[in-house]
């Protein structure tokens, strides 16, 4: 399936890009994360620590073993510090 | 009952007119960009545009179904701010304080760790820091999940 993954926050900045359109056959954001992390260096150390990382599949918060049937769109970014 | 986005400052006064209109209480909260170093220039955030919005629209329809408020606003500044600059604010409205004041509470809980907004401090000497999320952040969101059901009675009650 296609999917638009985006970033923010240090990891954009690790990734060296916002958003990319990837084809993947990722069943879950945790399926989805080892896909991108084997792409290349800025992945694998954008995602060396889950524990550091949230997401969002189509803009509702998520957690890593979420799935991805029908998603189009997913974000991965780490702790939230709004307010 | 809105939710909203924005660079440009907000008026609180201009915020406030018409708010709450037959309501017995209103509160309000201002987050103000905050230098705890002394060596901080400005403080940059970040958003996920859509979700945001969507967000803080969640967050507000489930503050008002809790506490029963008759109106709420949010609105939350984003790009580059200087020390001093007011980054957020919240307003609640309800027939009594208590649910007003809790409803305001439980809204900056929400927005401090569920919302998707990115803290950057600018140093004045050019480094640029991401703010860490703080366990105790986490922590007070966790006690309304923990809580039972507000109002209770007793806060129905009180004629304030």
């Amino acid at each position: 399936m296609t999917l638009d993954v985006l970033y923010f926050a240090w990891l954009r900045e690790r990734i060296g890009q916002p958003r990319e359109r990837i084809e993947t056959s990722a069943a879950t954001v945790r399926d989805l994360i080892a896909d991108l992390a084997a792409r290349d260096d800025w992945h694998a150390a954008a995602f060396a620590d889950l524990a550091a990382i949230r997401c969002a599949v189509d803009q509702q918060l998520a957690d890593l073993d979420a799935p991805l049937a029908g998603a189009r769109e997913v974000a991965f970014f780490p702790p939230m510090t709004g307010g | 009952m809105s939710a909203r986005v924005q660079t440009a400052p907000f008026d609180l006064a201009a915020e406030l007119a018409g708010f709450g209109a037959g309501a017995g209480a209103i509160v309000t909260f201002t987050g103000v960009v905050r230098d705890d170093t002394g060596r901080m220039a400005a403080l940059e955030i970040e958003h996920y545009p859509g979700m945001t919005e969507r967000a803080l629209s969640d967050y507000g329809t489930r503050a008002a179904d809790r506490f029963g408020l008759s109106d709420w606003r949010i609105v939350h500044r984003h790009g580059r701010l200087a020390v001093g600059e007011p980054i957020m604010m919240v307003a609640t409205a309800a027939r009594h304080r208590h649910a007003a004041f809790q409803a305001a509470d439980y809204l900056m809980d929400w927005l401090k760790s569920r919302a998707p907004f990115w803290k950057r401090e600018l140093g004045q000497d050019g480094a640029a820091r991401w703010v860490d999320a703080k366990a105790s952040d986490e922590d007070a969101l966790s006690r309304w999940q923990a809580s039972s059901e507000y109002p209770s009675s007793a806060a129905t009650d009180d004629p304030a």
